[in-house]
């Protein structure tokens, strides 16, 4: 009960937050990339914004095991496709899962054309590489 | 640069949230592995639970914002259809495979001084760059 009232607060916070700061807005998003186009860097705020609590906040919360658990990360192939494959899958809309999903009560029609899709693709994803834990 | 109070507001925000699920239930937000974990069958009671209760929230935190600050009418409308299904199908495939989104690699992962985090982010905002500059050339 304690963590769904977490994940209550936790989830409205970070949903005002992404409507706040125009991440739920696509063509912002679309603007913040085009940067070799009609640049608009208003997005970059919003990273630096949550960088600036969250860098401090995780050095703070993290134990020495969890920090030596994290360098040992390996960057592979799978990484870096999967990554790929979701940045032109970002660039094509100018949705990505968060702002998609807490905009969607807001205009479900428009959103269900992106949102059907990318629970197939997971479906897809787990059907061909196994649903591995992270 | 313009200084931009509110998409700075906007992302301490974010930041905050992300730290405060961390510290009281050592779960990293990040949304795409939160679907994936939302609608993986193996998992039960608040492992399941959890994930969806931040998707409905997070659906409600933006609700909350637009009710007070009427945002309805600046969102966008009747994009190529055949452009969001594309982009859905690539997103939810490439965050499976890739583990993580914008706020798990970008937000947590790089505020967790993660390599792979920061690996992830640098190519995922560098091949949307690309798609957006390759859409406004062939537009």
């Amino acid at each position: 009960m304690k963590k769904l009232i977490t994940a209550l607060i936790c989830g409205t916070l970070f949903g005002f937050g992404l409507a706040m700061s125009q991440m739920i807005d696509p063509d912002k998003v679309q603007g913040f990339l085009d940067i070799f186009g009609d640049w608009d860097p208003t997005l970059a705020w919003v990273m630096g914004g949550a960088l600036f609590i969250s860098i401090p906040g995780f050095a703070l919360l993290l134990t020495k095991e969890e920090k030596g658990h994290i360098k040992q990360g390996v960057i592979d192939s799978k990484l870096l496709a999967g990554s790929a494959i979701f940045g032109i899958g970002w660039g094509l809309s100018g949705y990505c899962p968060g702002p998609a999903l807490s905009v969607a009560p807001l205009i479900i029609t428009e959103l269900l054309w992106f949102l059907i899709p990318l629970i197939v693709g997971m479906v897809v994803a787990g059907a061909i590489f196994g649903k591995e834990q992270d | 640069m313009e200084f931009q109070w509110q998409a700075l507001t906007g992302g301490i925000l974010i930041g905050l949230s992300a730290v405060l699920l961390f510290m009281s239930m050592r779960k990293i937000a990040g949304i795409s592995g939160m679907i994936k974990q939302a609608l993986s069958s193996s998992g039960n009671g608040t492992e399941r639970w959890w994930p969806l209760m931040f998707i409905v929230a997070l659906m409600l935190g933006t609700w909350i914002y637009s009710i007070v600050f009427s945002v309805e009418s600046s969102l966008r409308e009747g994009y190529p259809k055949e452009l969001l299904v594309a982009s859905g199908l690539l997103v939810g495939f490439g965050t499976y495979i890739g583990k993580g989104c914008t706020s798990g690699h970008g937000v947590c992962g790089i505020g967790r001084l993660s390599k792979r985090s920061i690996v992830a982010t640098v190519v995922f905002m560098l091949c949307a760059v690309i798609t957006v500059a390759v859409m406004g050339a062939v537009s």
